[in-house]
């Protein structure tokens, strides 16, 4: 960790896009994400925000915490606000207006992303046009107070899909957005976790200097939803990795690679059991739980090493 | 100055290249179409500099319009009826955040059943959405009132989106001779857009911040007196309009209003059918006149209230239903002169749904029908015109 404090400063700017000061819940993994992204994005960037926690907590009328251009104007269209942004500066650069540059970036939660907005993104992906999409996904409704979403995982407990005497929570599994937005034949797709801070910051780096749509793909942690102690935001996001539940990668006009290639999985269980939200989950569950993971993980591998 | 034979459609696309626009988001939809197929061929042509954004849905037309105008980007769109209606949600944060988009609204009725041909449906539906709002009625009009919504819309001290409505094939598929101005008058008119506030990375700012209960309300008292006060714009930009071109508009339009003992008040493309039935009436000696709303947000409180003064009858035509209430614009008329101490009753009737025509014989037959009932005394809060 000393070594780290001597490095870290030259590796990583010092400045804060995202301002302290913001009403984040302590321990949010999304607010440390979006710290990171902005970080890695400097100052010449242009944001698109879709409603959600971050909108909400960054931004109560007359404060702010976002140090660069910043717009918000509905859940469910970041990316197409994005869109015309891109838009609009394109043709006032090429009809002779002079603009500082300014990478677009859209960002939105997993309900904006998953759900409500993914026939905007998907447009927005088709066009062609050059932003970057960044998905903070915590896995449900968590503005609202801890709804299910598309990216809930199997099992987990929500408080429209709730466990019960005869309920299970979640009973679909989460969508695969990433491969979503690959099929789109985009340039580029990454996922990446706060618990990684410097593959995050290299990816978004990467992902904002190609030209086109790029996405990346996020995993939040959220303390209040998912029912852990504000301290372990940081382990439960490696947890997710190492176990395989959320693997970080890349897709390079449509070529996987592994950003971290475990030759073994830890057992979901280390990642399931310290979290409110599954615990209900019987040891036959987790088994399912176990199986599909491992199946989804090689078939990634698989994917990565033929490519 | 030169004069054409041009659809109305294409009129407006005519006004959106001499206005040089930056940015076009639009969705297809019936009837309004020929405009944006009309622009995406003037871009394609190279007549016209600018990015047309070919969007998923009109939800996402207008929300392309948002970023569009915030980074200081001419733009403009064109829907109708569902369309106007998808893009609901949107238009509220385009007037509140203060983005002069432009929209042209080809007026159609709303499902179900569907029907694609036009009435006020989709236009009353949109009536609070805090947009100005103006009625043409016929193909230079369109051409008009697009160029100065440009300029209404963008004058630092408006700086609110802007409508034009056209009924949706009575006159959006109707070629009629329109004069077309020289592109150095236009420049005249319609000064380039200098926004107050842009999303600039070397002046950062949070637009469309959340307000608690504390700051909402003010935000909204803000937002309706710059409505309001938008009337002054609207003027000044009808002036110089007419000074310019020759045309002149004003917020309430009266036709053969002097000495009318009944007025008929109508909006966009069936006063002009109006009018030919108010002539026929007025060569057999009736005292009859009309007014026509130019003007519908911010209303014309005190064009209108002058406008009826004299009159000892107000019939009221609407061509949507408030169903269960009372004909939307006859709703609003009488709430303009409820506190006048001299004021014509009012009469309202429904027609013109879905395409329905209403002919020259229609409005000849309204008016007389109206002045029968006010003499009976049967203020009714409506009467369906024309409806089996």
């Amino acid at each position: 960790m000393e070594t780290l404090g001597v490095y870290v400063p030259r590796l990583v700017s010092r400045r804060q896009g995202f301002a302290p000061g913001h009403r984040a819940c302590s321990g949010c993994g999304e607010a440390l994400a979006v710290s990171l992204v902005l970080k890695a994005l400097g100052r010449n960037v242009i944001v698109s925000m879709s409603t959600g926690c971050m909108e909400v907590v960054s931004t109560p009328l007359p404060h702010t915490a976002w140090e660069v251009p910043w717009i918000h104007t509905l859940f469910e269209n970041s990316a197409i606000v994005a869109s015309g942004i891109e838009a609009g500066l394109k043709a006032l650069r090429r009809k002779g207006t002079s603009l500082p540059p300014a990478k677009v970036v859209a960002m939105g939660g997993d309900g904006a992303t998953f759900d409500i907005g993914l026939g905007a993104i998907s447009g927005a992906f088709e066009r062609g046009h050059d932003f970057l999409y960044v998905c903070l996904d915590n896995e449900a409704y968590m503005n609202t107070g801890i709804q299910r979403s598309s990216a809930t995982p199997f099992g987990a407990s929500t408080t429209t899909q709730p466990a019960g005497k005869v309920s299970k929570g979640q009973v679909t599994w989460k969508k695969n957005v990433p491969a979503i937005a690959v099929a789109h034949g985009i340039p580029y797709v990454a996922t990446a976790s706060p618990s990684y801070p410097f593959d995050l910051i290299a990816k978004v780096k990467k992902a904002a200097e190609i030209e086109g749509p790029t996405y990346v793909h996020i995993l939040s942690v959220c303390p209040t939803g998912w029912r852990i102690p504000t301290d372990m935001t940081i382990r439960i996001g490696r947890l997710a990795v190492e176990s395989g539940v959320f693997p970080l990668y890349e897709v390079e006009k449509g070529k996987y690679t592994l950003s971290y290639d475990l030759p073994e999985l830890r057992p979901v269980e280390d990642y399931l059991k310290p979290q409110g939200r599954f615990r209900h989950l019987t040891a036959e569950l987790m088994d399912k739980i176990q199986q599909r993971v491992t199946a989804e993980y090689e078939a990634l591998r698989k994917k990565a090493a033929s490519e | 100055m030169k004069r054409m034979g041009l659809e109305s459609s294409f009129a407006i696309a005519e006004a959106v290249k001499m206005a040089d626009a930056d940015v076009i988001s639009a969705y297809p939809i019936t009837p309004q179409t020929h405009i944006v197929e009309r622009l995406a061929q003037l871009i394609a042509d190279g007549e016209l500099d600018a990015n047309y954004i070919p969007v998923e849905s009109e939800h996402s037309a207008m929300s392309g319009c948002l970023g569009a105008a915030a980074v200081g980007a001419r733009t403009f769109t064109a829907t109708s009826g569902q369309g106007l209606e998808l893009m609901h949600e949107v238009l509220y944060v385009a007037s509140a955040m203060r983005l002069p988009i432009v929209m042209s609204v080809c007026n159609r009725a709303l499902s179900s059943p569907l029907s694609i041909w036009g009435d006020h449906s989709d236009v009353m539906a949109v009536r609070d959405t805090g947009w100005i709002q103006l009625f043409a009625e016929n193909a230079q009009q369109a051409f008009d009132l697009t160029l100065c919504a440009f300029r209404i819309a963008e004058d630092p001290s408006v700086s609110l989106p802007t409508m034009v409505h056209i009924d949706g094939f009575h006159l959006s598929h109707v070629i009629e001779s329109v004069v077309l101005p020289e592109a150095d008058e236009v420049k005249k008119f319609l000064p380039p857009l200098h926004p107050l506030y842009t999303l600039n990375p070397d002046k950062p700012l949070t637009m469309g911040a959340f307000a608690a209960p504390d700051l909402y309300a003010e935000a909204k008292k803000a937002q309706d007196e710059a409505l309001r006060s938008s009337r002054e714009v609207v003027l000044e930009a009808w002036r110089e309009f007419g000074k310019l071109f020759g045309r002149d508009y004003s917020p309430v339009e009266t036709f053969r209003g002097e000495d009318a003992d009944v007025l008929l008040l109508t909006m966009g493309s069936f006063s002009e059918v109006a009018m030919e039935a108010i002539d026929l009436l007025r060569e057999g000696g009736e005292k009859v006149g009309g007014i026509r709303l130019r003007l519908w947000r911010p209303f014309p409180f005190e064009e209108f209230r002058q406008a009826v003064s004299g009159a000892k009858l107000l019939i009221v035509l609407d061509r949507a239903v408030s169903f269960g209430g009372p004909g939307p614009v006859c709703a609003e008329v009488k709430a303009a002169l409820s506190h006048l101490e001299r004021k014509p009753p009012v009469i309202g009737f429904i027609g013109g749904l879905g395409g329905r025509d209403i002919p020259v014989k229609g409005f000849q037959e309204m008016i007389h029908r109206g002045r029968d009932k006010a003499a009976k005394g049967q203020f009714d809060d409506f009467e369906m015109f024309g409806v089996r």
